[in-house]
């Protein structure tokens, strides 16, 4: 699903989860960020269609969903576009796939369950960064 | 199935209800299910795990829990498919931390959700699964470890 595309200040999000819960809480955490939520996906096959599409600034990126995981994904949005910031929110939480993500091109990790300081601390750095 | 591995799930849970809703749950002795068919309570998130050790958990809790969650999600929408959509995150969210411990050959699937008494919930007999009672805002949930 893509929102409307009027300009507006501040960065433009893309929010990926297979969780509709997980979408809703994080939109409403980022609030205070006055980021635009310019897209919600499900899976990887949507968030990279949208990616097209929105060309969003920042990504939330889920790992375990159906038809494509977050890995993949990402990889695949970074090809697109090398520029765009991609903070994973993952329940899997070894080291070894927080390596991967970043080696794949992300540029955060956040596990879940997430406090909203936290989530709202780990985009403001994505932000910076 | 040791204990020490037991306590990787009894403390993602505990770091669940904590994080999620700044209030601590309880969780009491776990035991071994005696049946091949874990008692389901109203909503039951199923993940399953392959790699390293195969088998299932399972996270079953009733609709008023799962209302309590949502609500300190701060969630309004109680639908069902919204009471689906968060019984199987916290199965996916418990199982998924699990891999700090058990690392990346601990393979989760995406969390398939059933209401109500389903043969989608027994369990193999050859498995030891236990269950993990826990209480949570005074209302009773299991989790229910199935690996070998």
């Amino acid at each position: 699903m893509v929102a409307n595309m009027q300009p507006q200040a501040g960065k433009r999000l893309m929010i990926v989860d297979d969780s509709r819960i997980i979408r809703r809480k994080i939109a409403r955490c980022l609030d205070e960020h006055e980021l635009e939520v310019i897209g919600r996906a499900s899976n990887g096959v949507e968030a990279v269609a949208i990616f097209q599409e929105a060309r969003p600034d920042l990504i939330t990126m889920d790992l375990t969903m159906p038809e494509m995981d977050g890995i993949e994904c990402v990889e695949k949005i970074v090809n697109l576009d090398p520029s765009v910031k991609i903070l994973v929110v993952s329940a899997l939480a070894d080291k070894a796939t927080a390596i991967e993500a970043l080696k794949k091109g992300a540029n955060g990790f956040l596990c879940k369950p997430f406090t909203d300081e936290e989530l709202s601390d780990a985009i403001a750095e994505l932000i910076r960064g | 199935m040791n204990a020490q591995d037991l306590n990787v799930f009894i403390d993602g849970a505990v770091h669940y209800f904590s994080q999620v809703s700044g209030e601590h749950a309880d969780v009491g002795t776990p035991y071994l299910m005696n049946t091949r068919e874990p008692a389901a309570l109203g909503y039951t998130g199923i993940i399953g795990v392959t790699g390293e050790q195969k088998g299932a958990v399972y996270f079953s809790a009733p609709q008023l829990m799962v209302k309590h969650l949502l609500s300190s999600m701060g969630e309004d929408d109680m639908s069902h498919s919204n009471l689906c959509d968060a019984v199987g995150e916290v199965a996916n969210t418990i199982s998924g931390n699990a891999r700090k411990t058990f690392g990346k050959e601990f393979m989760i699937s995406t969390p398939v959700v059933v209401t109500g008494q389903s043969e989608k919930i027994a369990v193999p007999e050859e498995v030891r699964s236990y269950v993990v009672p826990i209480t949570w805002r005074g209302h009773q949930a299991g989790l229910v470890i199935s690996l070998v």
